[in-house]
Order: structure tokens, then sequence, then C-alpha cells
């Protein structure tokens, strides 16, 4: 229990589809403000709905979740004000670098110069000043990526949902995307819900980790990392962090075997 | 650096060449053995000429030919047009309600089905003006390609380009022009590839029907006119004009459609020798 204020808070939260499977069950979790969490894993145990939920891109169908400090609209919808990495890059093939990080922008309104002005702002900030004008397909997977953070930040979110945005690329890459990903949480401190099936990304990641267990899907385990900030390759070679990792290993098994 | 942006496929020159080298050595080749046939067993020009004098009697007959030409292209591209604009109107109602989609869908396929050649004469009784009974046949023909794909287009956007999308709050407008219709755009313009070549000959089979004569009339009036007097050769300039049209279409369509979408499509970029 902390005295801070959630960002979202969620009680009970449950879903089944119609198909009859229930997806998740009770979900009972608090996202603070600045907080970095990753929702961690195997496939099947609900992540990824736990994430559209929180979105607003799906509802649940038991449970409640809670906006404290969101205005809502006319409909009695809160104002989520988030950014949404999906595992693909998901951008528009049509439209170059520059016109897929103003979308969002140009969607709520803001002037064409305007909204240029931010969108260059934040391809600087993820390394892909110069590729403007540059279309989708002549980048790397790497970049597409990093095109696809920057349009996530454009809006400046208070919390950043992330479905396994690194998962499909390579190791090298990953390592690189992870580190500029923190760099930018440390200088700004957006919330981050980040979701992944690896270990060594959450522990390297996140300041708490959310152990998920599968069938039906629910909260196994928290656990909180400690180290250093800002974290860095230092980290990521440190017996400490190679010790957290067997940790949330072991939870993670914990979670995965069978209902004593 | 693993980020480096993946260099373009390149076309390789020697493999750009033969695209227009082999198929036109061909052609000489058919066409000298033509000439060569004709020639060599003295077969008369009214059973088959030879296509020097085809070539003669286009050139001879360009007035007549061109004005026919010009008549028939106006009803393809008049017919292609209205195919264009409201297959286009249509598919984006159907994008908007699955319900009128479900409901009109069925007759757009019938319409697509009836041979053109049985209801032409139909169309040719009831509606007066000739003119307008050609571009009806040749719009109904052109018509369903361009319906059907832009259709496919429209439901076949990217997921969760259309999760960003409702996260972002867009409305309908907005999600229809800034997403469909993109994502639909190169299917629109295939459809429009294959309406092209159906418009032209929607159009020769309508002129077949109607028969009619005087000046007005197409290059399809001109091969039955041809026929009937037993002037074969004119009858195969007429043909070679109707073919040319033809390819002369699907090449316009396929720059336009490479023109609109070489920056980001897969189909419009450097294929090389692929195929």
């Amino acid at each position: 229990m902390t005295p801070t204020r959630p960002l979202v808070a969620l009680r009970g939260v449950a879903k089944r589809y119609a198909t009859g499977t229930l997806a998740l069950t009770g979900i009972d979790l608090d996202i603070l403000p600045g907080d970095f969490v990753a929702l961690l894993g195997p496939s099947g145990c609900g992540k990824s709905t736990l994430l559209r939920i929180l979105a607003g891109l799906s509802g649940p169908t038991g449970g409640t979740i809670d906006w404290p400090g969101a205005t809502h609209d006319a409909a009695g919808d809160p104002q989520r004000d988030i950014g949404f990495v999906f595992q693909e890059p998901t951008l528009m093939p049509w439209a170059t670098v520059m016109r897929n990080v103003t979308l969002p922008l140009e969607l709520a309104g803001v002037k064409r110069s305007e909204a240029e002005d931010r969108a260059a702002e934040w391809l600087a900030r993820v390394e892909l000043k110069g590729f403007e004008r540059a279309y989708p397909r002549a980048l790397s997977g790497g970049m597409r990526m990093r095109v696809s953070i920057a349009r996530a930040l454009v809006t400046r979110p208070r919390l950043l949902l992330m479905d396994e945005p690194f998962a499909a690329l390579d190791e090298i890459t990953r390592f690189r995307l992870n580190n500029d990903l923190l760099q930018l949480w440390e200088a700004e401190r957006f919330t981050v819900v980040f979701v992944t099936h690896s270990v060594f990304e959450s522990v390297f990641l996140a300041q708490r980790i959310v152990v998920m267990a599968p069938r039906p899907g629910r909260i196994a385990e928290e656990i909180a990392v400690e180290a250093p900030t800002p974290r860095g390759e230092e980290f990521r070679t440190s017996p400490d962090y190679a010790a957290q990792c067997r940790t949330v290993s072991h939870a993670l098994s914990r979670a995965m075997a069978p209902a004593a | 650096m693993s980020e480096e942006p993946t260099p373009e496929r390149a076309l390789p020159g020697a493999a750009a060449w033969m695209r227009v080298v082999a198929p036109t050595v061909i052609a000489f080749l058919f066409l000298g053995a033509w000439e060569a046939v004709v020639r060599v067993n003295g077969i008369p020009h009214y059973i088959l000429p030879g296509p020097l004098l085809v070539g003669q009697t286009l050139l001879k007959d360009w007035g007549t030919l061109s004005t026919s030409l010009l008549i028939t292209l106006k009803i393809t591209f008049m017919a292609l047009s209205v195919a264009a604009v409201l297959g286009l109107a249509l598919a984006v109602l159907f994008a908007q309600s699955r319900i009128i989609e479900m409901s009109l869908f069925p007759f757009a396929v019938i319409l697509q089905v009836t041979p053109i050649v049985a209801i032409a004469p139909l169309i040719i009784i009831w509606v007066n003006d000739v003119t307008l009974s050609l571009l009806i046949c040749a719009w109904i023909v052109a018509f369903f390609p361009i319906l059907s794909n832009t259709t496919v287009g429209l439901n076949s956007a990217d997921h969760n380009l259309i999760d960003l999308f409702r996260l972002y709050r867009a409305n309908r407008w907005q999600v229809l022009v800034r997403l469909l219709l993109p994502s639909a755009l190169p299917y629109f313009l295939a459809g429009l590839r294959i309406s092209g070549g159906l418009a032209l000959i929607g159009a020769i089979v309508a002129e077949f029907v109607a028969g009619t004569g005087g000046s007005a009339s197409g290059l399809a009036y001109r091969i039955l006119e041809a026929g009937y007097q037993l002037q074969i050769p004119r009858m195969f300039a007429a043909l070679v004009l109707v073919s040319g049209t033809g390819i002369a279409i699907f090449l316009a369509l396929t720059l336009l459609s490479h023109l609109l979408l070489r920056k980001w499509h897969e189909s419009a970029m450097g294929r090389g020798d692929r195929r």
C-alpha cells in the first residue's frame, strides 16, 4: 500500500470471451504514476488482454477499472491519455515517417505545423533525425519500432502501454532499444506497462514485475526490482542482475506449475 | 550498425530490357511467318490478308477508322469513369454498414454473372439513345471488378491500425480518409486495370448487338460492315485497332498504378526477373 494516488486501479477485473474461455480473473493491480511495470508470463496468461483492457480497446466482463485522476467525457468514459506500442510497428505504409508520427496529433486536431514540430522533436529523441521523409518500407525493423515509439510518445501520454514491442527484433537491436527506452523513461517519467515473455527484459527494464499465470489468466506474484539508476550495460552484466533474473525465473516456474 | 535501412531491391538492367525486347522479337517473328505463309501459298486477301496489307489498309482507311475509334474510346472511358466512381462510392457505403453490403452485394453479383450479350438487346430496346445504351452495357461489365476489389480493400485495413485510430478517438470520416481508403487504393487500382479492358469489351459487344450504321458508329460496326462487304483487310485493320486500344488502356492504367503506389506498396516495387 502506498499513499500515492494510483493512475489506474483495477479491482477484481475479469474477462470471459464470447466463446466461454475465461481469459482473466481476479486482477487487482494499482499502476502508480511514473511506474515501470512489466507484465511477465507465458503465452495464454492474458497479459495482452489485460493491456487491451487498460487501453479501453476491450471491455472487462467483471470488476472495476478506476482512473482516479482522469477527467471523464460526456459519455462517462475516462480520458485515458495513453500511447500504445504494438508487437508489430503498425505504421501506415503509405505515409512518411513524419506523417506516421504526426497522426495522433492530427487526429486530435493539432495544427499541422505544430504537429510537425513536435513530431520532429520526438523523432530526434528516438535517433531518427533525417528520416522524416522516408517511407516505412525503407527502414529496418528496429527503426520502424522507433517510429512506433515516437508516435506513441508524441502526445506526451501519461501512460505508455507496450505489447511485446521488441519480441520480433534481433537481440542486438533489442538491447539497444531497451537502453534507449529506459533513457527516455528516466528523462520523462511517463508511466509504462510493458508486456513481455522475457525474464531478462523484464528485470532489465521494470521497477516492478507482475508475474502472471495461465488458465485462467491471473496475477501470481509481484516482484520489485532493485537496481541502480540509471541502468545500463553494467547492470545487464552484473551478478545482481543475474540473481534477480533467477528470482523472477523461479517465480515464473511456480506460476506455471499446475495448481497444487 | 544493425539499423541501417534495407537497400532497395535493384531491378537488374539486363532483365528490364528483356521484358521489352523478348516479346518484340516474338512479335516480329510471328508477323514475318504470317506474311511468308500468305505469299508462299498465294492465299487470297479475302481469306487471309498478310500483315503488310493490313498495315496499308489501316493507313488508307485511317479517316473512317479513326472516327470510329474515337467513338468506341469515348464509350469505353465514360463507362470506365462511371464504373470507377460508382464502384468506389458503393464500396465505401458497404464499408460503413454490413447490412447495406449484405442486402446489395448479391445484386451486384447477378449483374456481373449475366452475360452482357444476352441483356444488351434488351437494354438497346429499352433505352432510346444509342450512345446511352452502349454506355450502360459497357458500364455493367466494368462495374463489378472495381466494386468487389475495393470492398475487399476497405475490409483489409490492418487491425492494429484500426485499434490505434480507435485509441485516438478518430471519427468515422478520419478512419475512412486516413486509413480505409489508402488501404484500399492498391485493390481499387487492380480492379481498375481489369475493368479498363472489360469496358472496351463491353463497348464492342454492345456495338455488335446494336449494329448501328451511319457516321456515328464505332469500331465494332466497322468490323461487321467490312465482313459483309468481304473487305477482310479492313476487318483486320479494325481488329488491330481494338487490340491496340486494349493494350494501351492496360499500359496506361498500369502506369497510373505504378505512379501512385511506387513509394510504398510491394506490388509497385522492383520485381526484378521474378515470374
